[in-house]
């Protein structure tokens, strides 16, 4: 657990705080991003707490400890640093840069070779390919792997990364960022994030706190803070797509309705008769194996003059055929699906079988912030 | 002013074999007393806390430099006397500022990053200058050493003057006795010597210039 309080930073011959009054607190496992403008004091922040930067006044202390009483080498070598410009010691090889921290703690050389072949495995490396390369030979993404790698070489329970995927192009950002949450799904370290771009603290981040010109103006989950910004300055920060920001929280699954009415081919004659029954909004038409191949929707179908024929109705429910929607897909997605089909209901699939249904009034009544009956 | 062959032999076959070890010890005593002044110096000014220093050393260095060889072996006779010594320290004097000023240049052009990289990850200052700066500012820092080598090896010529001995004594006779042969054997070793010099410590600066530098 990360502690700060009260902790303020002036720089020598600035009249204004880099940092003030700051009381934070991370949590152990947690992955808290610190997110806000340039120069808001974020990644001076960032760097007290394995300091880097020696804060003016107040205290921070690491498990209950106060890092002062820690030689700052000694505090730096148990806490994993990663840097946007990575600054992998070009004249090492890979293998040499991730051996840096472990060779301070003086592991014997069999140790650290295992080690070090066991990071870049991690990370999504070959270690036969990557081992003895220069880091002039590897691309931005692998140099930035390696530099993660490098952190985590002797597992230390603390990472601060400074806007770790900053230079890295958006495609091996998005990548790296994936991997990274895999990760830490596995390691629950407790992580401080830096980084300037609100989407990264939105994904990345189980809490965010936003700084702006050295004071920390919201902290909270991303729910929270997409949900009640404090501030126009917050809802500024995070932009005018706060809602749809928000919907890339949740997954289809957790808002998909259970109870749908599906339908044969051979059946389709009946459908007005089903829904109205049932008072149906929609019917899946589905095939003998269950598959699904379309929707029928009640809106479509009273605004027909007169009565369709089966092969009419089988045209008019395959329309919708593309109205589907894997359960693990985020409710932006869905959103994005309804809009370009025009259509109010999405199938939900788990794999080939639909599992569910989700419709537009469901993703409006999660974007207010209401529960789904 | 006449050419004679048989001087020339003389020259070459019986005076110039001492001369040019005298040169040579000459040169690599105050070569090695300037690299072992001048490279301390330029990594003590480049620590934070004596940055300020800096600037003044080396303007001071600068001006030394703008000081005349000759002037300088002149001057350092009637301080240390005639001889090998005040020759030492007339060239170790021409030779320290081409190595401070690129130590310093080396040092101030390793990448922040890395430094940053570096003791973040706890290395302790005096690591961080073994491991990091001083590898990477190593190929400046020995071209810093090739020009100063240079350098001293021609200065070294006038050494002659304050019975420093050398290739200079050569030269010095030939202009005494009007011998072109003599005055030709003194500058023209003096130049292989420079150019001798010159290629050998390039090789080494080649040798410890870092992989990760060469391999793109």
């Amino acid at each position: 657990m990360i502690r700060l309080i009260n902790v303020t930073k002036i720089y020598a011959g600035q009249k204004e705080p880099a940092v003030k009054e700051l009381n934070l607190t991370v949590e152990k496992g947690e992955c808290c991003v610190l997110v806000g403008p340039s120069g808001c004091g974020k990644s001076t922040t960032l760097r007290m707490i394995n300091r880097m930067i020696e804060p003016t006044s107040g205290t921070i202390l690491i498990d209950g400890k106060d890092i002062r009483e820690t030689d700052p080498d000694r505090l730096r070598m148990g806490i994993g640093y990663v840097i946007q410009q990575i600054g992998l010691l070009p004249h090492r090889t890979v293998a040499e840069n991730i051996a840096i921290v472990p060779r301070l703690y003086g592991w014997p050389k069999e140790k650290i070779k295992k080690r070090v072949d066991e990071l870049l495995e991690l990370v999504g490396l070959d270690p036969e390919a990557t081992r003895h390369k220069y880091p002039a030979q590897l691309s931005g993404g692998q140099m930035q792997r390696v530099g993660v790698a490098r952190a985590m070489a002797v597992d230390p329970p603390i990472m601060l990364m400074d806007e770790p995927f900053g230079a890295v192009d958006p495609i091996a950002r998005n990548h790296l960022q994936d991997e990274f949450l895999r990760l830490q799904s596995l390691m629950r370290k407790t992580i401080c994030f830096v980084t300037h771009d609100i989407n990264e603290a939105i994904k990345m981040g189980d809490r965010i706190a936003i700084f702006n010109r050295g004071q920390l103006v919201q902290h909270g989950t991303p729910h929270d803070i997409l949900s009640n910004p404090v501030n126009d300055f917050v809802r500024d920060f995070i932009g005018y797509d706060r809602v749809v920001k928000k919907l890339s929280l949740c997954r289809v699954e957790a808002i998909a309705r259970k109870d749908f009415g599906v339908i044969r081919e051979e059946e389709l004659a009946a459908a007005p008769e089903i829904m109205k029954r049932q008072q149906a909004e929609v019917l899946f038409l589905v095939d003998r194996g269950g598959a699904p191949g379309g929707i029928l929707a009640r809106k479509l179908l009273e605004k027909q003059s007169a009565a369709l024929t089966t092969g009419e109705l089988k045209e008019l429910a395959q329309r919708a055929r593309k109205a589907f929607i894997q359960e693990d897909a985020l409710l932006r997605d869905a959103l994005s699906l309804l809009l370009e089909l025009s259509v109010d209901h999405l199938g939900v699939l788990r794999g080939e079988t639909l599992c569910g249904m989700v419709s537009l009034a469901d993703i409006r009544q999660y974007a207010a912030g209401k529960e789904v009956d | 002013m006449k050419w004679s062959w048989e001087r020339f032999l003389e020259a070459l076959l019986e005076r110039a074999p001492l001369a040019l070890l005298i040169h040579l010890r000459m040169v690599l005593v105050a070569l090695a007393i300037a690299i072992i002044i001048s490279v301390p110096i330029g990594i003590l000014l480049t620590r934070p806390r004596l940055k300020w220093l800096g600037v003044i050393i080396l303007n001071i260095l600068n001006l030394m430099q703008t000081f005349p060889g000759l002037a300088i072996v002149a001057l350092s006779m009637p301080i240390l006397g005639m001889g090998f010594k005040p020759a030492v320290f007339a060239l170790t004097i021409q030779g320290l500022l081409p190595i401070a000023r690129n130590t310093i240049a080396g040092l101030y052009g390793v990448d922040p990053d890395v430094m940053e990289a570096a003791r973040g990850m706890g290395m302790s200052r005096r690591k961080v200058l073994y491991e990091v700066e001083m590898p990477l500012a190593m190929p400046v820092i020995l071209a810093g050493i090739r020009t100063s080598a240079v350098y001293v090896v021609s200065v070294g010529t006038l050494a002659a003057y304050i019975g420093g001995g050398g290739l200079g004594d050569l030269i010095v006779a030939g202009l005494n006795m009007f011998w072109p042969d003599f005055i030709f054997v003194g500058a023209g070793l003096g130049a292989l010597l420079a150019i001798f010099f010159d290629r050998v410590l390039g090789l080494v600066e080649k040798k410890f210039t870092p992989l990760g530098y060469s391999t793109e």
